[in-house]
């Protein structure tokens, strides 16, 4: 029995590459829309909405997305069992929650940025023509701002991919944690990380070519080369 | 007299410590083509940032027609400051034009001038496409509608910015140095546009340049703005070749030179 090859690791490494794939892809949507909710909620007049997403941004910024993930799995069912209330998360709902709330306040600062960054005599036009503040953030500066963000959310999926490996911990069968397993079995170490890295790292370009085609398509507007 | 359309009333404004109107007075008819010149930083973009809500006052008062742009008419008489409601109001008769053009990079030029139309005034798609064609031939731009504004040059994007003022139907078009902005070869085709524009409607005119050849053949009166007041205003002939005032001289020899 431990005479597998490497050609034998892969349809374990698939299955735990499958589950990575997974993860990144409903982390990243739910971190984009977070990203969207609170960078939006930080430039809105309303205070309530303002504080909660600072509120927000700053705790998810500013705490390790490991001890994140360990509250969410270990201490908030024991928090809900104080108060009567069942928060017993699946590993893959909190794996997916805690990377989520964990982009998306990184993400929340990536699109507060770019629409602060559409030019002031842009807000001028609108107010010109008599567009109301909603109508100018949702017609005209956003769909300026977006473009621009593409770049850096390129590199918060990229991170969020690599992130994804600390699910592991929580006992999700990830590429992470299917490495681990056939390493544990076979301590063949040197083959099954290579290949672990190159799936990783074909993961990421396949991720940033779509982030690419995605950039495109927003930015169809704007003189080619830019 | 008709009543002015617009009437500014001993209006100040300060950025800082900085007075760039001081006391201001100035009245426009209906339908009157005004064109204000003056040293740069005289205030003269000012008083159009006030009339388009870009900037607020810091004294006086500004009428629009029988309104306060600024304020509105408590139940006693007096004046408050101006809420959001009434200034969107109030933006309703104005438009205007800019120096760098500003038109949305991310729609077509068609979109440009049927957005505001379509979801401000809440026209309906096909008469606001039809009335934005309409725009189009007006300024020679029909070919373009389906084009992005980098796809243009500076001279076509602000008369496309000149269509998109209109379809607003504003009563009183506002334009910033419209040509300051523009390669010497396409001054022309926008001034064209404008003084079409200023021959064949009734809608109220107020034009900042620095062109001065420009502003005597298109306005009905000459305002000579320095230091924040209006020194000296008059139909074009007498003020450009017969100025009274001494700044006035000073100022027209200067630019006259350079041109």
């Amino acid at each position: 029995m431990n005479e597998m090859t490497w050609t034998d690791y892969l349809p374990v490494l698939w299955e735990g590459a499958w589950v990575t794939i997974q993860l990144t892809f409903w982390s990243t949507i739910f971190g984009a829309l977070l990203s969207f909710a609170a960078g939006l909620g930080k430039l809105s007049s309303n205070r309530a909405l303002r504080w909660l997403s600072v509120a927000y941004i700053e705790v998810f910024r500013g705490t390790s997305l490991l001890v994140q993930l360990f509250w969410l799995y270990f201490a908030l069912p024991l928090v809900g069992e104080a108060i009567g209330v069942n928060l017993r998360l699946p590993p893959v709902v909190a794996g997916i929650l805690a990377l989520s709330l964990n982009i998306g306040a990184y993400g929340a600062e990536v699109v507060r940025g770019a629409v602060q960054a559409v030019a002031r005599s842009q807000y001028e036009a609108a107010k010109a023509l008599n567009c109301t503040r909603r109508q100018t953030l949702f017609r005209i500066a956003l769909p300026q701002a977006i473009p621009e963000m593409m770049p850096p959310f390129d590199n918060l999926a990229i991170q969020n991919l690599k992130d994804t490996a600390l699910v592991s911990l929580i006992s999700l069968a990830d590429l992470a944690m299917r490495a681990e397993q056939l390493r544990n079995y076979t301590q063949d170490s040197p083959t099954i990380y290579t290949l672990v890295i190159l799936m990783y790292f074909g993961m990421a370009l396949v991720l940033t070519a779509l982030m690419r085609l995605l950039a495109r398509g927003v930015g169809r507007w704007r003189p080619a080369g830019r | 007299m008709t009543e002015p359309i617009i009437r500014f009333e001993k209006v100040v404004k300060r950025f800082g410590d900085v007075t760039v109107l001081d006391g201001l007075d100035f009245t426009v008819a209906p339908g009157e083509k005004v064109t204000i010149i003056g040293p740069s930083g005289s205030g003269k973009s000012t008083i159009l940032r006030i009339l388009m809500t870009l900037e607020d006052i810091s004294d006086g008062v500004v009428w629009v027609g029988d309104e306060p742009l600024w304020h509105e008419k408590a139940a006693d008489g007096t004046l408050k400051p101006a809420s959001e409601a009434h200034l969107h109001r109030m933006r309703t008769r104005l438009g205007m034009v800019f120096q760098s053009f500003n038109l949305f990079p991310h729609m077509t030029v068609l979109r440009n001038i049927t957005e505001a139309p379509v979801h401000v005034l809440k026209v309906g798609k096909a008469e606001a496409r039809e009335r934005a064609m309409g725009l189009l031939d007006m300024v020679g731009l029909t070919e373009h509608a389906d084009k992005f504004p980098y796809q243009l040059s500076g001279g076509q994007q602000q008369r496309v910015a000149i269509a998109r003022a209109l379809a607003m139907r504003p009563d009183i078009l506002l334009f910033d140095e419209p040509t300051s902005a523009l390669d010497p070869e396409l001054v022309g085709e926008v001034q064209e546009v404008i003084r079409k524009l200023a021959e064949e409607h009734d809608l109220t005119m107020l034009l900042v340049t620095h062109e001065m050849r420009f502003a005597r053949e298109i306005s009905d009166r000459v305002c000579f703005i320095d230091a924040g007041a209006i020194r000296e205003e008059g139909a074009p002939e007498e003020l450009f070749t017969a100025p009274t005032e001494e700044r006035t001289q000073d100022f027209l020899r200067a630019v006259l030179d350079d041109g």
